[in-house]
């Protein structure tokens, strides 16, 4: 044999699984793809108190063998041993929730009815205790007819437990494993019954409530406060994503500002260290900048998501979700967007319905992601006022909001004419488990934040960078002769005066023309491709004395201004985006009907935004 | 008093109550699974903890030991008997 016994976790959705796989690999942890199908594959090593390594794979979690969704066909297939590129697990470890025992011991049951190696990880026991319930465990292990082990994953106890117990169910599995099975019992109320009365048996002790969920809930999906708790929460959301990163921006400017002036006093002025200071350290520091604001509003949607909120929330947006068409569960991959869409296409794989699916994910860059807010955040600077509408409210925070409120409105007009026309169908309607509150780990938020951070700066050391040096250099040459302006005599420039052809009615400049073209491979690219063109105009007592948000206001009117808002709210401006729904849905129909509406949309949401403007006087 | 016909929609909140029946076809083959795959079945004790706050939103019900949000559809489909305890 070479290779290491391949162990499987299976369970039901919410039982702990990969709080229990993180717990016994550790680091050691590979993500891959099934073939064929957009499920992600997590295998990693482990070693048995022997030190024979074992390959543990983490199954998608799922409340039967009968699938309803991608996902838990997979964990099927694997189980049965008829997975492409999977092979049958030597040992299945099946991981259940001690405060739900009847519940989850169902599968249990079913997996243990296919005749396989098995031991159950009976798992959150801390929790059961708190909740003052009692096991009985070698009478749950007789009834079950495998070993069952304690274990709290999160906080790694029963781990050395669950290692003995594995190494012993190995031993004792045949040499050579059964052939894959072509069919199982799928009467899961048999299961069922069988399961409570296991349950019984196991359970010695029983009191009624989880009295701490209970009476969060109580306040949480409260029919009046509910609701304002939700609104309260994505509002101080945003608020803080620009008041509390104020000081980091400065720190990183700070930075940015002595780089460029230290390049400037040691280098002799030559090409490279133009290439240096405006393209390099300016470009990509404009960029950069915004990385606070990223992290504040994906530590907010971290939180919120570990703690079990989010699924509350999905609860409290169902109704008004139903009326065009969704379902609450859509509000979870959407909310995620307001990070970064790619994550929340991805979530889209939990939603059942085919065409409830498509429209979520037609609609998912409509939400204001992350890399919308350095746009955002130049433009508002330069144009809109620092003053208060109410103590507590600033004016600009307003206009955020109201930016991130008309990428709503358009994904829930889009949701309604999709829902009646592309993706016409029924719908899969709302039924989902609400799992208790949890305090979210500390660990976990700082993992987490940690990827994203690192996500962001590779892609401005890599992508964004390339893209800003490209479009300096395409900006810089050929040289334009005394007394013509060189961004408009540059190649960039005469490709941009092409485009201004088509964006001058919705009120863009040349220079915004210029802008838009690098921003098609990243959104923030856009404000990087200001400073850059800026900067080459700039005469050289100019040179660096004013921030970009400076020039800008001198230089826009108000209406043109907030058509390039405008813009940025619909425009689908993001390779990986588009990418990643191509993937999702294995061809370019999905991916080109999403660029075809949106930049319809973007082009006359910038129209009428800019025409208004002018006509108002602005 | 509740009707011999009553429905989970039908009860008052934070009222215990057993689940007397499923009328499965009025669901969907989707739903009647999912439904089945929270543990939903006969004799099974059910108690409805809130309801959304427009109308017409769903409902948080707990089965067993699970809490779980349904449409009231749904809801309407599980019948149910008073608690005697």
């Amino acid at each position: 044999m070479d290779h290491p016994p391949l162990v499987a976790l299976v369970g039901n959705p919410n039982a702990g699984k990969s709080a229990l796989f993180n717990a016994l690999t550790g680091a050691r942890q590979k993500v891959g793809n099934y073939p064929g199908v957009t499920v992600e594959r997590h295998s990693g090593r482990m070693a048995l108190p022997d030190g024979r390594p074992i390959e543990l794979v983490d199954l998608p979690g799922t409340y039967s063998l009968d699938p309803s969704s991608p996902d838990e066909a997979v964990t099927r297939d694997v189980v049965l041993g008829r997975q492409q590129g999977e092979r049958l697990p030597d040992v299945l470890v099946v991981v259940a929730d001690a405060t739900n025992l009847d519940n989850h011991l169902r599968f249990v049951l079913q997996l243990k009815a296919l005749d396989r190696p098995m031991l159950v990880a009976l798992n959150m026991v801390d929790m059961a205790e708190r909740d003052g319930l009692k096991f009985d465990l070698d009478a749950l292990s007789a009834e079950i007819g495998c070993p069952v082990v304690p274990t709290v994953a999160v906080r790694k106890r029963g781990l050395d437990a669950l290692r003995d117990a594995l190494a012993e169910v190995l031993a004792g599995a045949p040499a050579t494993l059964p052939p894959p099975l072509d069919s199982f019992d799928a009467d899961i109320r048999h299961f069922q019954r069988e399961a409570r009365r296991v349950a019984g048996v196991a359970i010695t002790e029983q009191p009624r409530a989880r009295a701490v969920t209970r009476s969060m809930d109580a306040i949480a999906l409260h029919p009046v406060f509910g609701p304002i708790i939700l609104l309260t929460l994505m509002f101080v959301m945003f608020q803080a994503v620009f008041s509390w990163s104020e000081a980091p921006i400065g720190w990183i400017e700070g930075l940015q500002g002595w780089l460029a002036e230290t390049a400037v006093a040691t280098l002799p002025e030559n090409f490279l260290r133009d290439l240096l200071v405006e393209g390099i350290i300016n470009g990509v520091g404009s960029v950069v900048v915004f990385l606070p604001q990223i992290l504040i509003l994906f530590l907010f949607i971290l939180v919120l998501e570990a703690s079990g909120y989010m699924v509350r929330a999905a609860f409290l947006m169902d109704r008004l979700m139903a009326s065009v068409g969704l379902s609450g569960r859509a509000f979870i991959p959407l909310l995620s967007s307001f990070a970064c869409a790619i994550p929340g296409i991805m979530a889209t794989r939990a939603i059942d319905d085919p065409k409830e699916r498509l429209t979520t994910i037609l609609i998912a860059p409509l939400m204001t992601c992350s890399a919308r807010l350095p746009v955002y955040a130049l433009i508002i600077g330069a144009f809109i006022p620092a003053r208060q509408v109410v103590p507590g409210v600033g004016l600009q925070g307003l206009v955020l909001f109201v930016l991130y409120l008309s990428g709503i409105v358009g994904a829930v007009l889009a949701a309604f004419v999709l829902r009646r026309t592309l993706a016409k169908g029924q719908g899969g309607g709302f039924m989902m488990e609400m799992p208790r509150y949890q305090m979210p780990s500390l660990r976990d938020v700082a993992l987490g934040l940690w990827h994203r951070a690192y996500v962001f700066l590779r892609r401005a050391g890599t992508t964004i960078m390339a893209v800003t040096v490209a479009l300096w250099l395409l900006a810089s040459y050929p040289v334009a002769p005394e007394g013509v302006k060189q961004s408009e005599y540059s190649a960039a420039g005469r490709i941009a005066s092409g485009l201004e052809v088509v964006l001058k009615p919705i009120g863009f400049n040349h220079e915004m023309s210029l802008a838009v073209i690098p921003a098609m491979a990243a959104r923030e690219v856009a404000v990087s491709a200001l400073q850059t063109v800026y900067a080459i105009d700039a005469t050289d007592e100019e040179q660096g004395a004013q921030e970009l948000g400076g020039r800008l206001s001198g230089r826009w009117s108000l209406p043109t201004a907030l058509a390039f808002l405008a813009w940025f709210v619909f425009a689908p401006q993001c390779l990986s985006t588009i990418a990643v729904v191509r993937r999702e849905t294995n061809g370019w129909r999905v991916p080109g009907l999403m660029l075809g509406y949106l930049f319809a949309l973007a082009y006359a949401a910038a129209g009428i935004t800019y025409w208004s403007a002018v006509a108002l006087g602005l | 008093m509740l009707s011999p016909n009553a429905s989970l929609s039908h009860l008052a909140q934070r009222q215990h109550a057993r689940v007397a029946g499923v009328d499965w076809d009025a669901l969907q083959p989707a739903e009647a699974r999912r439904l089945r795959e929270f543990g939903v079945d006969e004799g099974v004790e059910i108690e409805l903890l809130h309801r959304a706050w427009l109308g017409g939103g769903p409902v948080a019900c707990r089965i067993g030991r699970m809490m779980v949000a349904l449409r009231p559809h749904v809801a309407a489909a599980i019948r149910v008997t008073l608690a005697v305890d």
